[in-house]
């Protein structure tokens, strides 16, 4: 707290609403230019549907590949939004103020990219509709419960449902504002969403408990959903890699570590883009760095707990496919990029206070960890299904084609892309919470210095 | 019954908190006025009473359904259709303990917003009087009233250090 610039409120409204009120000179073009790039990926998309899955790089025996290790990617970079938001809100944390919107944000629209991946994989996207979906009561067949083709809609469609939810009311007394900061048929899309909100002590109060209450709902469902998603794997014995009892901490420590790094990435971008500097400050960069110094260590740990336990059980197909991923060509270079883009580089740097406040090396730094962090997802998947093994009549090796790293590319634009509509017509710092911290601040006199505080104690 | 609202502008906590207090001791039936403001100020600031709410009960409800429901569908579904795979029992629990954890968890969340929701009692059709300023840091304390009071209130609030008076129907 110790770089607050004290501003009024109708300050804060004039900075905080600059998205909606006063869009910058930037935001048209890059929009278009996103929505060109969201287009042309549609439209591949479309061709692979249309061609079926032999344009892409998968064939026996690696059905998984490109698709799958984004589908966990984007999952991944979902977590920290509601962990961010939810554990700062319970903890009371002063410094989660600016971070809470654009991390539930990310959330919500990671997930939603993550939901088109299994249903593209599926090659005929229609059909994975009828194996969730139908209940036939007719035939009297149902969707098998025990596959996780119903697992993972069920539980991502939660986490979805929840974090959409979490991300309205949060916006309620935001709505509010622009309600009244408005004309014309905006005026009318926010008085609309906005509900009739007023800002009595009783709307506050509910605001608060109820945020502190799906706070504690939501963070269940974020562990879950990880879990979940690593069980995908898990429950498939066939593939040295994938049958590890530590995959669901595993899973959820490393979306942590990627989505923690996915928000100061976003923060640093928010910063310089809407020139949020009095409210996105280095401080928050500091404390966020901090936070992932031990969830990166702590993922560091189960990545060597993996090699660990193929050294310990002396599993020889489970040796030769570390020794795979480690040592043999294209694998080791992989697997070097993930190891000093995820872990080395980056938290080598945040141990100095002087990078952890430097905005433009946490924007990199926080880029190399998903850089990583999306290697560590495709070297968990490919290399298990890709091991030449007994008793398999066909073999290819997996090349990812063009069509599907352009589908990588689409998905990073697609997210990006919904991020800047939203900040068009929604606020991405709240700000109800900015102008409350303002309330509760003060200074302290201690010996011959003034100490800025937040007092939040009654007597 | 109530037929007039009138809002007070305050620029200031101190005096929007006297004017609060002025109502009620001018008669005012606690319930008819209360306070309006951009953001969050502690509770009793103002002197009002503080409100009561049943929001806990809301994410209870919504787990007993949601619990219900899923144990339902879970276990009807397989019952319906009795496949035996690999000799083991047709209720695979723990395949069942998942769907069943994340709808009741799913159901929980959709109630307590409902519960936020119902409980800040909005929708809200009839805001009654309003000023935008409030959003931009200025206090409004709002009554709502008969006509024949309606002079009254307005003088309390005059008193207290009102710095414009605003009404509506």
């Amino acid at each position: 707290m110790q770089q607050r610039r004290v501003l009024d409120q109708v300050e804060t409204n004039r900075i905080l609403l600059n998205g909606q009120l006063n869009t910058p000179k930037w935001w048209l073009p890059t929009v278009l230019g996103l929505g060109v790039v969201v287009l042309i990926g549609f439209v591949i998309i479309g061709f692979m549907v249309n061609r079926g899955l032999g344009v892409t790089g998968l064939s026996r025996p690696v059905y998984w590949g490109l698709f799958i290790t984004t589908f966990v990617f984007w999952v991944g970079i979902s977590h920290a939004g509601i962990m961010i938001s939810a554990i700062l809100r319970l903890t009371q944390a002063e410094w989660r103020r600016p971070v809470t919107r654009a991390a539930e944000l990310l959330t919500v629209f990671s997930l939603l990219t993550a939901l088109i991946f299994p249903l593209i994989h599926a090659g005929r996207p229609w059909r994975i509709a009828y194996w969730i979906l139908p209940y036939d009561f007719a035939r009297g067949i149902f969707p098998n419960i025990r596959s996780p083709l119903i697992m993972d809609p069920v539980a991502i469609g939660t986490y979805l449902t929840g974090s959409t939810l979490f991300l309205y009311v949060a916006l309620l007394p935001d709505l509010g504002n622009l309600r009244d900061r408005t004309r014309g048929w905006q005026k009318t899309l926010y008085t609309v969403l906005a509900l009739g909100w007023r800002g009595n002590p009783r709307q506050w109060k509910l605001q608060t408990v109820g945020g502190i209450l799906l706070s504690a709902l939501m963070l269940p469902i974020f562990v879950s959903v990880h879990s979940i998603v690593s069980w995908d794997f898990a429950i498939t014995p066939a593939v040295e890699g994938w049958h590890s009892t530590i995959f669901a901490p595993y899973f959820v420590i490393g979306a942590v570590h990627s989505g923690v790094s996915a928000v100061v990435t976003m923060m640093a971008l928010m910063r310089w883009l809407w020139k949020w500097d009095d409210f996105i400050r280095p401080e928050h960069f500091d404390a966020l760095a901090r936070l992932l110094i031990v969830v990166a260590t702590a993922w560091l740990g189960f990545t060597f707990l993996e090699l660990v336990f193929a050294i310990y059980s002396l599993d020889a197909p489970e040796i030769a496919l570390r020794e795979l991923q480690i040592f043999s060509w294209p694998w080791n270079l992989m697997f070097g990029v993930f190891l000093m883009t995820g872990y080395i580089i980056p938290v080598g740097m945040w141990l100095f206070k002087s990078v952890r406040n430097n905005i433009a090396l946490m924007f990199w730094t926080s880029l190399f960890v998903n850089i990583g962090m999306w290697l560590e997802r495709f070297m968990i998947i490919v290399p298990g299904l890709s091991r030449r093994t007994p008793f398999v009549y066909t073999w290819d090796s997996y090349r990812p084609s063009l069509v599907e790293w352009s589908i990588l590319v689409w998905s990073v634009a697609w997210v990006t892309f919904l991020m800047l509509l939203f900040s068009r017509f929604f606020p991405l710092v709240p700000l109800f919470e900015q102008k409350e911290s303002q309330i509760f601040v003060d200074k302290i006199k201690i010996g011959r210095v003034n100490v800025p505080a937040i007092l939040r104690e009654q007597e | 019954m109530a037929d007039r609202s009138i809002l007070g502008l305050f620029q200031e906590a101190e005096p929007a908190a006297d004017a609060m207090d002025g109502l009620a001791q001018a008669g005012f039936e606690a319930g008819t006025f209360d306070v309006l403001t951009g953001t969050p100020y502690p509770e009793g600031a103002f002197g009002e009473h503080v409100p009561q709410h049943r929001l806990f009960r809301f994410p209870a409800f919504g787990a007993i359904i949601g619990f219900t429901t899923a144990i339902l569908l879970t276990a009807g579904t397989q019952i319906a259709f009795p496949m035996v795979t690999g000799g083991k029992p047709i209720l695979s629990l723990f395949a069942m303990i998942i769907i069943v954890y994340e709808m009741t968890m799913l159901s929980a969340v959709i109630a307590t917003v409902i519960g936020i929701i119902f409980e800040s009692r909005l929708p809200n059709m009839n805001p009654g009087a309003y000023d935008e300023r409030i959003t931009e840091g200025w206090i409004g304390v709002v009554i709502s009233v008969e006509s024949t009071r309606a002079q009254e209130a307005e003088s309390v609030l005059k008193t207290a250090g009102a710095l414009e008076i605003k009404h509506a129907s």
